[in-house]
């Protein structure tokens, strides 16, 4: 027994299994990790290069010279921090209603009686298969006759009805011992009380979930934020970056167009890498399990 | 129905009551910004109108057929067709090797896969501006290894089948890490002593791969296929930075946006594209629905 487990071990460290895992396991996956880190590498060291280091044909790694001009320079190109507040207000705000709702709805669907609840979920389900941007044209068309053209709320309304949270949720709720209500439904609790005191609690690895891909959705969002907005004090951060880009790339100021990158490329990343099994489970529902 | 019971119908209506109250406004929301414009887009189609003007003329099926006759409308197609199968096949192969890379007890594995999963939920602008920096010829990181390579940096932004390359190339750099988890989470549960009884059975690796892993996957396989052309034919972000008015990239939700809000400010074409667009992907997805469910004991 000891023998074989000896035998095992100098096997596991002879040189050619050592040789071979670093090739096999190894080596490929730092090959992808180049490809996937270099260039977001590249962006943070060249935001705080001076354009002289940009404008260079011996480019080094690291700025010889570091400087915080580039996001000076984007500060005054665009307004950034009403820029940034929009895109915080927006991200918040359409986050925080739409998972509400989607909570609310799963929660009608799964525990309260109504005969047309299947048509209900049908008809939920048909929107989920309905791509956003078919619907670019009338929506435009709706929010300016709302008079909500370069405002907030009609950056945010068109997008709450919410589809994909509610169907995630649905699936979860449909997990839930029933017995657990109905003993709260016994002790004459409200579908209210039944909801924020019991399925929520229990559920809220899912609503995390759920509030996680909705945030970095809504964060970068571009396509309807770009359309809705053409004044530069309502844009969000992704459209104030489209302007940014128009004005400064035929120049090659890409200092100044890599420190914007970072603004809005950074927070997702610091909150990917803190939470990144809810949002990577979130992101690939229906193909695990 | 038998229940004439007054006690139960009041129930039943206070119950109907609540479901409103609590499925309601999502339900509102879902009809007036989701549903209201299918139908309006029907509409708009069949009209001769320019974005912002007050006044429209009927034009029939023009626009539809505009859509699949005129030499804009199958550029379009030529356009999408590429840049969806390019992306596709490409996310999958390359995400399939680096899932099968990452499919080793290893420490460090649950880095990697963070690592290579990151750019996919990363804002499209700020990938294709970072993008932008290194594909420029001239002060781009890429033209500079080129040039110390003794070769020169192909002109990615006049040439249209150059700029489409490179939009592809970005496409699959952001999206490949969603392909390789999801197939990283296949390989993970196919059953051990499978792989042991084929390897018993002196199956070289490549015959394992082929004979005993590749079927197994393939309701993951199905899966990606499907989503993964769902979201190229939506890919808007990186082509709108990279190529601001087009050029050589018109997918069809990029040429949706340039016709309807771009430079050509076409809205009844544009009403056009999203009603086409809107049945191509209902279609693939109705029939992923179907075909998953019944296979998903396979999975």
């Amino acid at each position: 027994m000891s023998a074989i487990h000896v035998s095992e071990w100098r096997q596991a460290f002879s040189r050619r299994n050592l040789a071979a895992t670093v090739a096999g396991g190894y080596l490929p996956i730092l090959i992808a990790m180049a490809i996937i880190v270099l260039p977001l590498l590249w962006m943070a060291v060249a935001s705080f290069k001076p354009a002289g280091e940009i404008i260079t044909m011996q480019p080094t790694f690291l700025p010889q010279e570091p400087t915080l001009d580039n996001y000076r320079h984007v500060a005054g190109t665009v307004p950034l921090l009403t820029v940034l507040g929009n895109s915080l207000i927006v991200t918040i705000v359409g986050s925080v209603i739409k998972v509400v709702l989607a909570v609310t709805t799963a929660y009608a669907l799964v525990f309260i009686d109504f005969r047309f609840k299947n048509a209900v979920f049908l008809a939920i389900l048909v929107a989920l298969m309905v791509p956003p941007e078919a619907a670019l044209l009338p929506n435009y068309m709706t929010i300016s006759a709302l008079g909500g053209r370069n405002t907030l709320w009609g950056i945010i309304l068109p997008g709450l009805g919410t589809a994909f949270g509610t169907f995630l949720l649905r699936q979860q709720f449909k997990t839930l011992p029933k017995d657990l209500l109905e003993a709260a439904a016994l002790d004459g609790a409200g579908h209210a009380k039944r909801l924020w005191r019991i399925v929520a609690p229990v559920s809220a690895p899912t609503i995390a979930t759920v509030a996680l891909v909705t945030i970095v959705g809504e964060w970068n969002s571009f396509m309807w934020p770009l359309i809705i907005t053409d004044s530069v004090h309502m844009m969000t951060l992704p459209v104030g970056l489209n302007l940014l880009q128009s004005i400064e790339g035929q120049t090659g100021s890409y200092g100044y167009l890599m420190a914007g990158a970072v603004l809005v490329i950074v927070p997702v990343l610091v909150v990917f890498a803190a939470l990144q099994r809810f949002i990577v489970s979130g992101l690939t529902q229906g193909a695990v399990k | 129905m038998p229940t004439t019971n007054p006690h139960r119908s009041r129930r039943r209506r206070r119950d109907a009551l609540v479901f409103l109250a609590f499925a309601g406004p999502n339900l509102l929301l879902i009809a007036a910004f989701i549903y209201y414009p299918l139908l309006s887009n029907l509409f708009y189609s069949t009209l001769n109108w320019r974005m912002g003007s007050t006044r429209a003329t009927n034009a029939g099926f023009d626009n539809y057929v505009r859509l699949f006759t005129s030499p804009a409308g199958a550029e379009m197609w030529r356009v999408t067709i590429t840049f969806t199968v390019v992306t596709v096949l490409a996310s999958m192969v390359l995400g399939l090797l680096v899932a099968l890379a990452l499919n080793h007890r290893v420490p460090g594995v649950t880095a990697g896969r963070t690592a290579i999963f990151a750019p996919y939920v990363l804002s499209g602008v700020g990938v294709g501006m970072v993008w932008n920096f290194i594909f420029d010829p001239q002060l781009g990181v890429l033209g500079h290894v080129l040039r110390t390579l003794g070769a020169r940096s192909p002109e990615w932004y006049l040439d249209g089948d150059l700029a489409l390359v490179m939009v592809m190339i970005v496409y699959v750099w952001k999206n490949l890490g969603f392909c390789a988890v999801v197939f990283l989470a296949g390989l993970q549960s196919i059953p051990k002593d499978l792989m042991e009884a084929a390897r018993i059975d002196r199956a070289g690796a490549l015959r394992r791969f082929f004979r005993v892993t590749l079927p197994l996957l393939s309701p993951t396989v199905f899966f990606l296929t499907v989503t993964t052309i769902l979201s190229s034919m939506q890919a808007f972000d990186i082509l709108k930075i990279m190529t601001p008015s087009g050029n050589g990239t018109n997918t069809i939700v990029f040429e949706l946006y340039l016709q309807g809000f771009g430079p050509y400010q076409n809205a009844g074409y544009a009403a056009a594209i999203s009603v086409v667009l809107f049945v191509v992907l209902f279609a693939i997805t109705a029939f992923q629905m179907r075909y998953v469910e019944k296979r998903v004991h396979y999975a």
